[in-house]
Formats: structure tokens, sequence, C-alpha cells
């Protein structure tokens, strides 16, 4: 392991001078400085998002209410989706630890099979990150709805499904008396948006007037997040009362009173900062595991070509495997910070 | 004049320049059962943290105790992946501090004064808002 390394050094060959600081080698103790200024970056952006979740307080949404969701499953898994992808980053630390530990027996097979079992995690994780950010910028089924009385609230609960729209009024496209039953969640939430919907009669793109055919959403809870005339932050209403006041408003015909999804203005979620700090922490940490994974695969390439085992060590495995650990390292944080707490 | 940024030298190395393992296939399967542990640990910790996140809810009287077990198993975790995973542990005394300190030193002054100015940020919304 490290640190066994004074004695068989050849001195004249070490910094240039007698001794190696530390009894590591230059590489090594310049990656762990980069890897400290790096984590100061993270725990700067940590502590900034720390201050302004402290600054919104209730209105900070909460983990398992926005990451609820599982690919082919749905709804109503919190957390587990974000937990999964967080096992997935150690199980490939792991791998890559063991692909050090090969490298210190100069087994190249098995620094090669580790590396390439570390390559795999890392793309899973970053396809992950992937699907969430799909998630998070497209949103929900019911989106966040503005209340009468201008607060603001999310919705939960099971949003019943879309059966078709029976045209009233032709349009361009549709005639009257057509049953559309493609795409209809797409136009349903864009009509919402923009207030086309008033009575249960939908404008259609064309210009067509069709009726709404929903069956009923079941559960459905409203959490406030902003105050309004009547409503205070961290309300709860449910049930009937819930249905009325969300049908209300996508009733209203106005836009804008529903909002699905996230982008860098507004989001159904929360305050404006909190999609702000989802897209910058995850982001950067994602781009840096985007980089640790194209590292890894030029420090396998290198393995592969017998690069290191010429070389007499494979000390190159071991410095990406310190970037790529310290990756994991940030996850641990941010897993903790953005989504737990 | 001679180059010394392209040196490619063994950490283990003999008499006649060949390549040493840094350890043997014995001592390697010590190394991967400890490797083994810590994974189990670390895996056991996050699905406790999630099992705790997903079923207790914010805002419970208990809340607050949950909260701060969460900052502490996360302490720990970190602790195993830098002493162990990557080997800081292994190190020499001076190269742990000289990692530690100054980023504990400059992390702990960093929630310091950002705790310190939300609460100011904040009176002063209550008050002049």
């Amino acid at each position: 392991m490290a640190g066994h390394a004074t004695q068989q050094i050849d001195a004249s060959t070490l910094w240039g001078g007698k001794i190696s600081p530390f009894s590591t080698s230059y590489g090594k103790l310049m990656m762990w400085f980069f890897l400290v200024s790096d984590a100061l970056t993270f725990g700067g952006l940590l502590v900034a998002y720390g201050f302004t979740r402290h600054d919104a307080q209730d209105a900070w949404p909460i983990g398992e209410e926005t990451f609820n969701s599982m690919p082919f499953l749905g709804h109503g898994y919190p957390l587990l989706y974000v937990a999964l992808m967080t096992f997935i980053l150690i199980v490939s630390s792991v791998t890559m630890v063991l692909a050090v530990e090969a490298g210190h027996r100069l087994d190249k097979k098995g620094v090669i099979k580790w590396m390439i079992a570390t390559i795999i995690g890392g793309f899973f994780f970053v396809g992950s990150q992937a699907w969430e950010w799909s998630h998070f910028i497209h949103g929900s089924e019911f989106g966040k709805v503005e209340l009468a009385d201008g607060s603001q609230a999310i919705v939960k609960g099971h949003f019943g499904e879309l059966q078709n729209f029976t045209v009233l009024e032709a349009g361009k496209h549709h005639k009257k008396g057509d049953v559309i039953k493609e795409d209809l969640m797409h136009e349903f939430q864009h009509a919402v948006e923009k207030g086309h919907i008033k009575d249960g009669k939908i404008t259609l793109h064309d210009g067509s007037i069709a009726k709404v055919n929903k069956a009923a959403d079941e559960h459905m809870t409203l959490i406030v997040k902003k105050d309004g005339k009547s409503h205070k932050v961290g309300d709860r209403i449910e049930g009937k009362a819930a249905c009325d006041m969300y049908y209300d408003a996508i009733n209203s015909g106005q836009s804008g009173r529903i909002i699905y999804g996230a982008n860098l203005k507004q989001n159904e979620y929360g305050p404006q900062q909190y999609g702000q700090f989802f897209f910058f922490i995850t982001g950067f940490h994602g781009f840096h595991v985007f980089s640790g994974v194209v590292i890894n695969i030029i420090i396998l390439l290198g393995v592969v070509a017998g690069t290191y085992h010429k070389r007499g060590h494979y000390e190159m495995v071991e410095k990406t495997g310190l970037y790529w650990h310290f990756v994991d390292l940030v996850w641990v944080f941010v897993f903790t910070f953005f989504y737990l707490i | 004049m001679e180059r010394d940024d392209i040196i490619e030298y063994s950490l283990n190395q003999d008499a006649n320049g060949n390549a040493i393992p840094l350890h043997d296939e014995e001592a390697g399967k010590g190394i991967r059962k400890k490797i083994l542990k810590v994974t189990l640990l670390l895996t056991i910790i996050t699905v406790v943290e999630v099992g705790m996140g997903a079923y207790i809810k914010q805002g419970t009287s208990i809340w607050p105790i949950v909260k701060w077990s969460f900052v502490v198993m996360t302490l720990v975790k970190a602790a195993y992946i830098v002493l162990v995973f990557m080997h800081l542990g292994d190190e020499k005394k001076s190269m742990k501090y000289v990692i530690l300190v100054p980023y504990i030193m400059f992390v702990l002054y960093l929630i310091f004064i950002a705790l310190t100015e939300a609460l100011a940020v904040g009176n002063s919304w209550f008050t002049y808002g």
C-alpha cells in the first residue's frame, strides 16, 4: 500500500531531492491537493444550499415528496431510486479499490476486470442521473397549483387516467364527434399551462373544442408551499375540498395557474432556487462522474496496453482511483443534504 | 537540460530493477476481506438512512434526532471512504494532517459564517421585510 514506498525508491529520482515528502509520490500528493480544493468547491455549494434552505424554512420541498418515482413502476417509492443510485456508486467505488489492490499485486488481468466493472457502474450512475433530470424537468402529472387565494400548493395523489377527448366543435383537423385517444397527457398539460381549458372543455392545437373525459383522481392532497390570503405554508388540504380547489384552477381558463416540472425560471416543487440548486449541484457532480468515467477508460486502455506493467507499478490506477472515490464521497454528502434532510 | 518531469520510477524494485509487488496474494486476501467488511457497513448505513428518510416525517417530534443521526452516519461513511478506500489511513501521519486539517478548518469556518449570516439575513427580512 501507500506509505511503503520510502526505502525502495531510488533517491535520485525522487522530486529532485533526497527524500519524498510524506513518503508519497509527487503525482499522488498533487492529486490529494486537487481533491482538497475540489472538496472545498463542493463544500461551498452545499453550504450555500444550506443557507438558502435555512432562509426558506417550511416552503422548501422535502426529498421524499419530490423524488418518489421509479423507472417502469411509477410513483409511490420515496427515495428508493436515489438510494439505488447511491448503492451503484458505492459498489463502483468498491470495484475501484479492488482494481487498486490487484495493481499492488501486479495482477494485470485483475486490474482490467475490476476497472471494467467500475466503468460500467459509472455509466449506470450517469444514466440514472439523466433519467432523474428528465423526470425532474418534465414534472408530475398534477403539477403545482396556484389556489384562488393566491397561495401555491404541490399536489399528491393518484391521477385519474385521461380516457379521451370528444370533439364538440370542429377545428382544422378534427371533425365534430371525433374521439381523440392519442397524446392526451401532452395535449392536456399544454392546454392547462396555457389556460385553454374552461368548464371541462379543452381547446386543442387546431382550434377545435373538445370535452375531456377523465377518470376521477384518488387520495388527493394539497400541501401549501407559498402563503396566500387564507392558506399558510405547511397547510394540508385533503379529499373533496382539495379536488374542488385543484379543478377550480384547471377550469379557470387562466394561464400560469398550474406549473409542470422545472426549468431555470420556475419549478413545481418549491421556491425557485430549489430548481437551480438541484441543477447546479447534481449537474456539477454528474459532470465529475462523467469525467471520472472518461479518465477511467483512458487508464484502462493504458492497463490493457501494458504501459503500467512495464513501468513496474500501477500507481496511475491508484491516482484515478483517488478521484473516483472522491466522486463517491461527494455523493454521500449530496445524498444526505439534498435528498434526506 | 535534463527533463525532470518525465522520469518514471518504480515504487518497488529489487537490485536488478525488477518490479516487486507491493503485497503478495496472502496479504491481498486480508485486504479484500477488509474491503468487503467496509462495503457491508456502507450498504447497511445507506439502507438505514433511506428507511428513516422514507418513514419518519419531517416536523415530527423525533425529527431533530433523525436529522442529526443522518449527519453522524454521513460522517461515518465519509471517514470509511477516505481512510480505507482512499488509503489515507495508511499514509504517514503528517500527510493525513496536511490533507485533513486545512479542509476541516475551512469548512467549519464556512459553516459557522453561513449560519450566522443566514440568521442575520432572516432577522432583517423579519424586521423590515
